[in-house]
């Protein structure tokens, strides 16, 4: 990301954080003309908030301000996402892709190693919907079982990278110093490496497999997010409430974690929702390139390897699992652009 | 100058870093890499004398610092499995990377800035949608298999293009190729240029400029460009290093004989001199753009140079 992102990125945290409180206002407007039962679900959500707010205002004030304004953070956002038309979309598709990849053995008709040469390259018919392989393997029993394999490789290594990136992040951020200096040139070398191209050194040392995608990834990808929470933290650090808690002798682990931390949520979940369909990607190409998953994993990317040889023949072989891959990174870019418009006051309409 | 100066003394750590890294992460698989590197069929004596060559038989920290010297003198070692010195390969096949990756940004920065810019101006209008809904398929296609799609349409079905090798600057080689490489990045210039031109209009010197009753287009090219472009000139700068490290695949199914390719094929040869060789070479350029875009960045804004 560029240092210009990076700069702009905690003026508009500064900003949208100003801009919360005064936006509820504006929103629970919005609400009271919806009719729908989502808009009176809203409604009560938010007075409910109101309630609590109001009884617990004579405790310790400064916690309270800061988780009402994060929850009503997350109405706003919620709010925001329900209107998006392509968000929602990607949430559904993306909830089906998940329920494909939990129930796969009860929704694929075929077993998908179970190979009948006799049946090799069959095209998409009523019998194979989308058609075989070239040793007669059912490209749809294998597509729902390759699911699985992208669901884990987009969530797994993207929540420990992101954990990683956070935690480096923050301390580089908050401790500064020799510590910042260090973290954050490890993160530019890790981050001047084409991720593909470390991934495959990192393959290469440790062998192909699939479990080992698991830890190139996890590697890969951590630098970016210690880049942004790192600029979030040293915007953060300014801010009143963190003086005020430092004031209290709050101790330095609770006021990063409780304080801190709960501020730079918005920005990994839109990260999150980034780094998911990066990852799946990545895990399809470095099996395409032979230094993946191995034969016989219904890996979707291995697959559109394999059946590149055929494509002139058995088009099909090659072109069913990419558009899987397709629809289900678009799905998440979709979530990921409409989370991150609901979090930035400049882009929402 | 001064900004100039520490930014260039900056890389030094980092290209430093870069090949402490990638050395240990190459040096530490378990096993002999001579052996892993020729398979089973090869004698006692073989194994010994390639050892002594490339200093296996030293400790590592020693084998780092003779590695580096060797790469300050251009030297990035040899490779057993082809016989020749890693060097002369690498130099042979960047001139391919580079075609690519030159009219892989041309197809991305002619297509994706254009894009971008009426998108901003028409915002939310049909072509606005149009022109978003494009870029992000662009970026939520696989490479390789957006390349396969396009391989089989236009080599095979309309059979207008040659979808293998690359004929010097024939172009007809080279358009396919550069499109697959250009699209998904075309489709980030794309987005940036809009959400970046969409800010700057927001500002009160552009509110200014349309009130002294300046066309919307006047503006835009005049006003709100200029300003508009420093984020998307550095994410360009950076993006010629992801056009090459994209290359590895794009030159991969089109058989290209680039860099990229030499890298996936050292990882299935276990060729390490060659992997690391390339690895490093590839990262070291991307290092270079990182800088110039960097320096670049300074010239265009000079406030950058005072943080």
């Amino acid at each position: 990301m560029s240092k210009y992102e990076l700069d702009n990125n905690s003026i508009k945290q500064n900003y949208f954080r100003d801009i919360a409180a005064a936006a509820r206002k504006g929103s629970r407007l919005s609400f009271s003309v919806i009719k729908d039962g989502n808009g009176d679900d809203k409604m009560s959500e938010t007075s409910n908030k109101r309630k609590e707010y109001k009884q617990n205002s004579n405790k310790d004030f400064d916690d309270d301000n800061d988780d009402l304004t994060r929850e009503t953070m997350l109405g706003e956002v919620m709010y925001h996402l329900k209107k998006d038309k392509k968000a929602m979309t990607g949430g559904v598709v993306v909830i089906l892709f998940v329920l494909i990849a939990i129930f796969a053995p009860l929704i694929a008709p075929y077993d998908p190693y179970f190979v009948d040469m006799g049946k090799m390259f069959t095209k998409p018919s009523s019998e194979y919907l989308l058609g075989t392989d070239f040793i007669g393997r059912d490209i749809l029993s294998r597509m729902i079982y390759g699911a699985r394999i992208s669901l884990i490789i987009g969530l797994v290594p993207t929540i420990i990278s992101l954990v990683i990136g956070t935690v480096l992040g923050m301390t580089a951020g908050y401790i500064g110093g020799k510590v910042d200096y260090l973290i954050m040139r490890l993160a530019d070398i890790c981050m001047s490496f084409p991720s593909i191209l470390l991934a495959m050194v990192v393959m290469y040392t440790l062998g192909s497999s699939l479990f080992n995608i698991f830890i190139a990834l996890s590697i890969v990808g951590w630098g970016g997010t210690a880049r942004i929470i790192r600029s979030q933290t040293l915007a953060l650090k300014e801010k009143e409430f963190v003086e005020a808690a430092v004031a209290m002798g709050v101790k330095k682990s609770t006021l990063m974690w409780r304080h801190i931390f709960p501020n730079t949520i918005p920005s990994l979940a839109v990260l999150f929702t980034l780094n998911v369909p990066g990852a799946i990607m990545s895990e399809a190409s470095l099996s395409f390139l032979g230094v993946g998953a191995q034969p016989p994993t219904p890996s979707w990317g291995l697959m559109i390897s394999r059946g590149k040889e055929y494509l002139f023949s058995a088009p099909w072989v090659a072109i069913m699992p990419g558009i899987a891959i397709f629809i289900v990174v678009i799905a998440f870019n979709f979530i990921g652009d409409g989370l991150r418009d609901a979090l930035d006051p400049y882009t929402r309409n | 100058m001064n900004y100039i100066i520490r930014r260039v003394l900056g890389t030094i750590p980092i290209i430093l870093g870069i090949s402490l890294l990638l050395f240990f992460m190459l040096n530490i698989v378990p096993g002999n890499p001579v052996e892993l590197m020729m398979g089973e069929h090869v004698n006692y004596e073989t194994i010994e004398r390639i050892s002594e060559r490339m200093n296996l038989n030293d400790p590592i920290i020693v084998r780092f610092g003779k590695y580096i010297i060797d790469l300050l003198h251009g030297d990035f070692g040899y490779s057993y499995k082809l016989k020749r010195e890693v060097s002369t390969l690498i130099w042979q096949a960047f001139p391919n990377t580079l075609i690519l990756a030159v009219a892989g940004s041309l197809v991305s920065w002619g297509i994706g800035l254009p894009a971008g810019i009426i998108s901003a101006v028409k915002k939310n209008s049909v072509t606005d949608y149009f022109v978003m809904t494009f870029a992000l398929i662009g970026i939520s296609m696989p490479v390789f298999w957006s390349a396969l799609i396009f391989q089989y349409i236009f080599g095979l079905k309309l059979n207008l293009l040659p979808i293998q090798g690359l004929d010097g600057l024939n172009i007809k080689y080279i358009i396919l190729p550069a499109i697959v490489l250009g699209w998904s990045s075309a489709a980030s210039v794309a987005r940036l240029t809009r959400s970046s031109l969409l800010e700057v209009m927001t500002s009160d010197y552009i509110r200014t400029a349309r009130e002294k009753g300046l066309l919307k287009w006047q503006v835009v090219l005049r006003h709100a460009l200029k300003n508009s472009m420093l984020p998307v000139i550095t994410v360009m700068a950076i993006q010629v290093a992801s056009l090459l490290s994209g290359a590895v695949i794009t030159e991969t199914i089109f058989g290209i004989p680039g860099v990229g390719r030499i890298a996936v094929g050292a990882i299935q040869t276990r060729d390490m001199p060659l992997l690391q060789g390339s690895v490093m070479f590839t990262t070291v350029l991307i290092v270079f753009g990182n800088l110039v875009a960097d320096i670049l960045y300074g010239f265009i804004d000079p406030r950058i140079k005072y943080d």
